[in-house]
């Protein structure tokens, strides 16, 4: 095999015929360029929406439901084991809204060597109050200083930091929508009362917005002494513990043997949130679809013009074959400009999808879902630029394997014979 | 004598439009050195002879040989390998590569055996080029002359591997006077300095018989 002469002959037809050429090229470059674009800014965006329910959820929420019985009393009784027992107007069994020996629990989870964190939460039903109007409300009262490490509250805190809270006795982050409709800022003092009567002054050393226009009415965050002073409550009190894994996929289990061990509530992430995987796939699947599309129509335009070349080139095909090159060398002479226009197009392409990223990258975007976001939001993945050449590289190596077969088993004789 | 190209009985057949028997029992050889032209008329088959020959048609029964050894039956890689390294060929529409210069017309074979260097294989096209009289034109576009050069081009193309036989089909049919005198005179001493065995299919008289042997066909034989 002869690489130089071969190729020395590919490049000569693709520059003669430099307007196909180009049109070929630029159809291979537009596909890859609008993969890359396409792929970045999607990863860029599931990435986002992940990291939102992600780092909002805990992986295991433990909390104590509120639930009747499951067995009722009568049922006890082996006298009425033959009737048909109805029991109406049934009753939430009795019991604390805590959950039991939570200390030792949070102990023991935080030396799991599963468990990335666990933090403990208190949870209150609070009215913020404003002269003479009462807005019910909740306030939670949280370890700020862990919550910081395993959930992205800080990006959700604005005015303020969480830093504040944590070195302040009495400091509220207050829900933005209540701190409008308060007219409150940071600095400014809220009275709390509590569901027993009694009033807390705290001060509002930041507004928290996590983009969700209910929580954000409603909800505000205290430090964990706070609010179980406000609800004189002892330390031990807490209603809530929220895990986090090193390995999201062990939440399942972990939930359920937590459920045995401590007789409590342990809802695991998927169960929370069993959408948020089906809407990423649908978007990769559809970025997938319009990519690939893109690359047949350009895999299209690439054979289209190899044809034509090819019929044009009758003839010295017949010449080539004449002077001794094989079928062989006349195929890869063809298939080697497809791939030639394949691998330019393609490296073009991945340079115009990487700009335009870029340019997505740094255009302005704001939204409330997200108050630190100011720009779109890419993904700059290796990984999609090699997927993206290889694809340019698979398209033009079919597109280009057809014309160049057919130029292979021209028959010399005929085109000689025939003029 | 050494034979250089010799056939066997070789039988031929068109398939199509209609079953056609173009040639029938062809057994013949030339010799080192000779200078022989095959004459007939129109569907005579002296053409089809002569792809045969050329091994580019390999649709026949019978048997080929070149320098001896048997062609019928070998792969097209081989072939075309034979072809590019004991055939030269001419035709009667000077087949050029339009976008490659002259020189390059001319190398492009000698790349293809790569048995030289590039530098040899420019030094060698030189001087096929010089020696047909069209040095000055090496660097012109081939597309850019004209017949006459042309035709030049395509024999120093075909001698460029020094090949054991040059093949015409034809090679006078498209030129004037002049320059098929040209050619001619270009054939004679190939064969008279070089030693080269040339095999020329032509409709004209007066070429012809200047060779040193003519084959005459009709209706697919070979006349005795």
């Amino acid at each position: 095999m002869n690489w130089k002469v071969i190729l020395n002959i590919a490049k000569t037809h693709l520059l003669t015929k430099i307007k196909s050429t180009a049109t070929a090229t630029l159809g291979v470059t537009f596909g890859i360029g609008a993969y890359i674009t396409l792929i970045s800014f999607m990863t860029g965006l599931n990435t986002l929406l992940d990291d939102l329910i992600l780092n909002q959820t805990p992986h295991i929420h433990i909390y104590n439901e509120i639930e009747p019985s499951k067995k009722q009393p009568i049922s006890m009784f082996t006298d009425f084991e033959d009737a048909f027992n109805v029991v109406s107007s049934v009753r939430p069994k009795q019991g604390q809204l805590k959950i039991h020996n939570a200390l030792p629990i949070l102990n023991k989870l935080k030396k799991d060597k599963n468990v990335k964190g666990a933090t403990p939460q208190v949870r209150a039903q609070i009215f913020y109050l404003a002269g003479s109007i009462e807005l019910g409300g909740s306030l939670v009262g949280v370890d700020i200083r862990e919550e910081v490490k395993l959930s992205n509250i800080g990006a959700y805190i604005f005015n303020g930091s969480p830093a504040a809270l944590g070195n302040s006795d009495n400091g509220i982050l207050i829900g933005s929508g209540v701190a409008e409709k308060m007219s409150l800022t940071v600095g400014d003092r809220v009275q709390i009362g509590t569901v027993s009567g009694s009033v807390f002054p705290l001060k509002i050393v930041g507004i928290y917005q996590s983009g969700i226009a209910e929580v954000d009415n409603q909800q505000s965050f205290a430090n964990l002494k706070t609010v179980q002073r406000i609800l004189g409550e002892v330390n031990s009190y807490i209603t809530d513990i929220n895990v986090k894994l090193w390995d999201i996929e062990k939440a399942v289990p972990m939930a359920n043997r937590l459920e045995e061990q401590y007789a409590i509530k342990a809802k695991d992430i998927n169960e929370a949130n069993a959408q948020f995987e089906t809407g990423t796939d649908i978007r990769n699947l559809i970025t997938y679809a319009v990519s690939i599309a893109l690359l047949i129509v350009a895999g299209f335009g690439i054979y289209n013009i190899l044809n034509m070349l090819i019929y044009e080139k009758m003839k010295d095909i017949a010449i080539l074959k004449a002077t001794g090159f094989s079928g062989r060398d006349v195929q890869l002479i063809f298939m080697s400009q497809a791939m030639l226009i394949g691998t330019v197009g393609g490296l073009l392409g991945l340079l115009v999808g990487f700009l335009l990223s870029v340019l997505i990258d740094n255009a302005p975007f704001e939204t409330d879902a997200m108050p630190t976001l100011t720009t779109y939001p890419v993904s700059f993945e290796f990984n999609y630029y090699l997927i993206g050449i290889i694809f340019a590289l698979i398209s033009t190596f079919i597109a280009g394997y057809l014309p160049s077969k057919k130029a292979k088993n021209i028959d010399p004789v005929e085109i000689i014979r025939g003029t | 004598m050494k034979q250089v190209l010799a056939t066997k009985h070789i039988d031929k057949y068109f398939h199509k439009p209609k079953e056609f028997h173009v040639l029938k029992d062809i057994s013949m050889a030339v010799e080192q050195g000779e200078f022989v032209s095959v004459m007939g008329k129109s569907g005579s088959g002296k053409s089809t002879l002569l792809y045969i020959l050329s091994t580019m048609d390999t649709d026949y029964t019978g048997e080929l040989y070149l320098n001896d050894k048997l062609i019928t039956g070998r792969s097209q890689q081989e072939l075309a390998r034979v072809r590019n390294q004991n055939i030269g060929f001419v035709f009667q529409f000077h087949y050029l590569l339009s976008e490659f210069s002259v020189i390059e017309n001319v190398m492009l074979p000698a790349k293809k055996l790569a048995e030289k260097s590039h530098a040899e294989i420019e030094h060698d096209a030189m001087e096929k080029l010089k020696m047909l009289n069209i040095g000055h034109l090496a660097e012109q576009r081939a597309s850019r002359i004209s017949g006459g050069e042309k035709q030049r081009v395509a024999i120093a193309r075909a001698l460029i591997n020094r090949p054991t036989i040059l093949m015409g089909d034809e090679p006078t049919g498209n030129l004037d006077s002049h320059n098929s005198e040209n050619v001619f005179d270009i054939f004679k001493r190939l064969k008279e300095e070089e030693g080269l065995s040339l095999l020329v299919v032509t409709h004209d008289h007066d070429f012809a018989k200047r060779t040193d042997r003519i084959i005459e066909m009709e209706d697919g034989r070979v006349l005795e």
